[in-house]
């Protein structure tokens, strides 16, 4: 079925200023899928406060409106512009919370306007923690034991059932602003109040503790003939406890077997189902035990996120580009995967490198607030590193923060270990470098894990590079061999990290390492041609070729 | 860490690390598998006989060996190509590591291989035959003795991974947290061809509360008839189906007695050549957990996992049997019926292990056909 002819006019809301939880990924998103509408020919109105966007550059939209992101501007707009139907997916929460607010005021339906990508009732079903809670036991599916309140004396109530730790999370509200841990009775009611306040229904969500849960997230796409594809699965290095945008995440998951994959993916098309976003992308997020691998469903964003981004570049999936044209009644299989050309979107992408994202912090400016992560957001920003491996991708990362640090060395061999060991508790903006701290004092892997529950595979990987860094150090450029320098190369390790281990310079250091190779972002492992792929460069293994006279050796890059 | 090449009929070669197995050399037809997840299901598929396969996957191994993934009882993979394996694996329920698991299985693992340049030779070129060597091999050698290793359409590798006796099977699919359960109700006896069936389709089979006996892979139609069961099972296996003319002109016999009939992947090709169609060889085949299939029947589209080199040639098909599926990425045949006999076959393998779920419901449709037949 092509697309649909009964609408001329879209609707497009922005996300508004940047601010933390809400940043340039909304853009992004926006921009995409104002193009896609355009490009099948619907007229496309976009409102955004924001003008320092590229969704407000004059040739992105037929006509924009710069103005507030309120109610009666929105219901003005509709009046002379008399959309069809608005997208509310692709502008963050702020978009879904005045579709919402639209449509209760009954402005949707004076002036006859359809919500497209989710609906209201699919919207209130995945932002009401109760609703969502009761969509999820009519699938069977397991959530931690939680209660929503509206006063303290409902929380006290409660909070004996649920016991110590309890996450406190108010509703509606963005990156988790005013979410908090309570230990115990004493931080238990004023943080409540706190959340109370924070909610603009004055509304929280009191959950069991699941800290030290093992993470993940799946990124699904399903169109109107109810086919649905997961684009892709991100694993997050800290575990349960740090909100989702303060988190280290690794794409793809790293930890999971089949079996388990294959759970999380009938359980990211069954919440999507039952929450009923027809059209478009949701994210799933879901926590494990570690020890008996049970599954919860921890929530579900009915639309394009933080983490979507995340995952379009990663994989080199558009997602919204693709969940506006599914809007507009496209299937997945009637459009084209943009790299392969050849190649339908319905599919999913397989990836042969190792995606990580570490979010930047900046407390230097706010000196005032708690570095201590937790479940309400306080990046400003992230971090995205491809490399063929976890090692070199971390490593790539760590020195994309800008922080002036170009490994895991910060110069931490002072800090008394009774700090170092709390800054592996407690999740923090520098824990990962405290971590390799600790690893050169000579902590194990399991110690490290009993304090921080970060998982042994990406503990242990840290714990490699750490190793070979010392070893490093006990050499120098003269008495290293080829095959060594290969090595730090392909784990990840900087010229200038290397100079430094190294006693030498980086010059020095790129005369003998092995050359850059250029490797390609191509949604398929270099299954099918790529037309308009991106690369990202690595250190690869020697290849060669023997002909008739003569050998040739090569180090392959695209 | 002793170092290795694999080196590909054609010339190319490819510098890596052995990080198993007292194996030293080991040779085969080599593939590439574009699964993220399912190594353990992969090594002990009996239908990757005679094949060393290139993972595109990057870190192979995170998760270690469980005691309850695999697909028969040993890998038969000729050799497993990666590019990162780790020391360490995390996983509640891993007993022990992939390289501890490939030296036990003696099977030759290699890592630190440019696999992303394998995989763009083998696109470009076609599957083709290479050889993996430890140790000081000059790549002339390496190239030679791929060059010497028989063709996979030589061998007979169904021989070799089917049971040599008629064994019964009753276990069900694996569910988080009990695990296995045993079956406990046989609605209908079905008779399973086995050419290197893989656990997962028995175990689907067993949910749906059929009563398996299974052959192995010479048994003629007559003493597979004898049993009078109610339906039948042709499984999925390893190597060129063209070679095995026996089994087409049993699958003849078994097609005339008017039974249900389901085949997977080898089953449907073999049927494909009892239709008197016949199979071709795909440039570099399709191998991974990630391909589009469509339901012409439905118009829905299914993420299948897939594991052929071979597709039924459309061409030859007679008017009587029809396409149920195909292949979205290049319109090969994933799927066919007979009009007029109650015979039907999956190409790709909708049991998964390792891959999606979504095409589960064929298994219901064959418990179906046999419901529908016994009226």
């Amino acid at each position: 079925m092509p697309k649909r002819t009964d609408i001329e006019t879209i609707l497009l809301i922005g996300s508004g200023p940047i601010i933390i939880g809400q940043a340039a990924e909304f853009d992004y998103s926006g921009t995409q899928g104002a193009k896609a509408l355009k490009e099948e020919g619907y007229r496309v109105i976009l409102v955004n406060s924001n003008p320092a966007t590229i969704m407000t550059d004059p040739n992105i939209a037929d006509r924009t409106y710069i103005e507030p992101l309120i109610t009666p501007v929105l219901e003005k707009i509709i009046e002379k512009e008399r959309p069809d139907a608005i997208l509310p997916t692709l502008g963050g929460q702020t978009a879904l919370n005045l579709a919402i607010d639209l449509y209760e005021k009954g402005i949707l339906d004076k002036y006859n306007v359809e919500l497209i990508g989710a609906n209201y009732e699919v919207i209130k079903k995945a932002e009401d923690r109760d609703l969502f809670k009761k969509a999820m036991e009519r699938i069977g599916l397991s959530m931690p034991k939680s209660a929503v309140v509206k006063s303290i004396s409902e929380a006290e109530e409660v909070i004996d059932w649920i016991g110590f730790p309890v996450i406190i999370r108010p509703s509606f509200t963005l990156g988790g602003t005013g979410g908090s841990i309570a230990y115990n009775r004493e931080e238990f009611y004023p943080k409540v109040k706190a959340g109370l306040d924070a909610s603009p229904i004055h509304e929280v969500l009191l959950e069991e503790s699941i800290i030290g849960w093992k993470e993940f997230e799946m990124e699904v796409m399903r169109d109107k003939n109810d086919n649905c594809v997961i684009i892709c699965s991100i694993e997050n290095l800290d575990p349960m406890g740090v909100h989702t945008g303060d988190s280290i995440t690794v794409a793809p998951a790293m930890t999971l077997s089949d079996r388990e994959y294959q759970i999380l993916r009938n359980y990211s098309i069954a919440v999507m189902r039952e929450i009923g976003v027809e059209t478009g992308g949701s994210n799933v997020q879901f926590a494990q035990n570690p020890k008996t691998g049970e599954f919860y469903v921890i929530e579900m964003n009915p639309r394009v996120s933080r983490s979507s981004a995340l995952a379009s570049k990663a994989t080199g999936f558009p997602i919204a580009k693709i969940a506006a044209k599914l809007a507009v009644g496209y299937t997945l299989d009637e459009l084209s995967n943009d790299i392969t050309k050849k190649t339908p979107a319905s599919f999913e992408p397989t990836i042969d490198y190792v995606v990580v994202k570490i979010p930047r912090f900046d407390f230097a400016k706010f000196p005032e607030a708690d570095p201590t992560l937790t479940t309400m957001m306080k990046s400003v920003g992230e971090v995205m590193a491809i490399g063929r491996t976890f090692k070199e991708a971390i490593q790539k990362a760590l020195r994309s923060l800008e922080l002036g640090r170009y490994g895991f060395y910060m110069g931490l061999e002072n800090v008394d270990e009774n700090l170092l060991k709390e800054k592996i508790i407690k999740p923090n903006p520098d824990r990962l470098w405290y971590i390799a701290e600790a690893f050169r004092r000579g902590f194990s892997v399991e110690e490290i894990n009993k304090l921080s529950h970060i998982d042994i595979w990406f503990l242990n990987q840290i714990k490699e590079i750490v190793d070979y860094e010392l070893y490093l150090s006990t050499k120098d450029i003269s008495t290293l061999t080829e095959q060594e320098l290969e090595k730090a190369k392909q784990w990840g390790f900087s010229d200038r990290e290397l100079a430094r281990l190294l006693k030498t310079t980086e010059e020095e250091i790129r005369k003998k390492r092995p050359p850059v190779s250029f490797k390609v972002v191509d949604t398929c492992a270099a299954e099918f041609e790529a037309f308009t792929p991106y690369y990202y460069s690595s250190y690869e293994s020697l290849s060669g070729k023997v002909e008739e006279d003569k050998i040739i050796y090569y180090r392959d890059s695209e | 860490m002793e170092k290795a090449i694999l080196a590909l009929e054609n010339g190319y070669f490819f510098y890596g690390w052995s990080f198993s197995s007292p194996v030293r050399e080991t040779g085969g037809e080599v593939i590439f598998n574009t699964s993220m997840t399912g190594y353990q299901e992969i090594l002990t598929d009996p239908s990757y006989k005679g094949q060393i396969v290139v993972m595109t996957a990057s870190e192979i191994g995170n998760y270690g060996i469980n005691e309850e993934d695999s697909q028969s009882d040993r890998v038969w993979v000729n050799g497993f190509v990666v590019k990162d394996v780790p020391n360490v694996y995390s996983n509640y329920r891993a007993v022990e590591s992939l390289k501890s698991y490939l030296e036990k299985n003696n099977v030759l693992g290699i890592f630190g291989v440019d696999t992303r340049a394998v995989v763009r030779i083998l696109r470009e070129k076609g599957v083709m035959k290479g050889y993996i060597g430890v140790g000081d091999i000059s790549p002339v050698e390496a190239v030679k003795k791929a060059r010497s290793i028989p063709d996979i359409s030589e061998l007979n590798l169904v021989a070799e991974v089917s049971k040599p006796s008629v064994y019964r099977w009753t276990q069900k699919s694996w569910k988080w947290p009990k695990g296995y359960e045993e079956q406990t109700e046989f609605h209908y006896k079905v008779a399973v061809l086995d050419y290197g069936v893989k656990r997962d389709i028995l175990r689907l089979l067993a949910d749906r509360n059929l009563e398996l006996i299974c052959f192995p892979y010479n048994a003629s139609a007559e003493e597979v008839l004898s049993i009078n069961p109610d339906g039948i099972f042709l499984s999925n296996g390893p190597g060129d189906p063209a070679t095995l003319t026996y089994q087409i002109k049993q699958i003849q016999k078994l097609i005339a007695s008017e039974k249900p009939i389901f085949g997977i992947c080898l089953g449907h090709q073999l049927l494909s050549w009892a239709f008197g169609s016949r199979t071709y060889k795909l440039e570099f085949g399709h191998h991974g957990g990630n391909h589009p299939v469509k339901n012409l029947k439905t118009g829905k589209v299914e993420i299948t996992a897939q594991n052929h080199n071979y597709a039924t040639d459309e061409t030859k098909l007679p008017q009587d049997v029809e396409i149920t599926h195909i292949n979205l990425n290049d319109n090969t045949i994933e799927g066919m019926r007979h009009k007029n006999y109650p015979v039907f076959s999956i190409q790709h393998h909708p049991e998964a292990a390792p891959g999606p779920h979504d095409s589960f419901y064929i298994f219901d449709e064959f418990y179906n056909l046999i419901k529908e037949c016994k009226k």
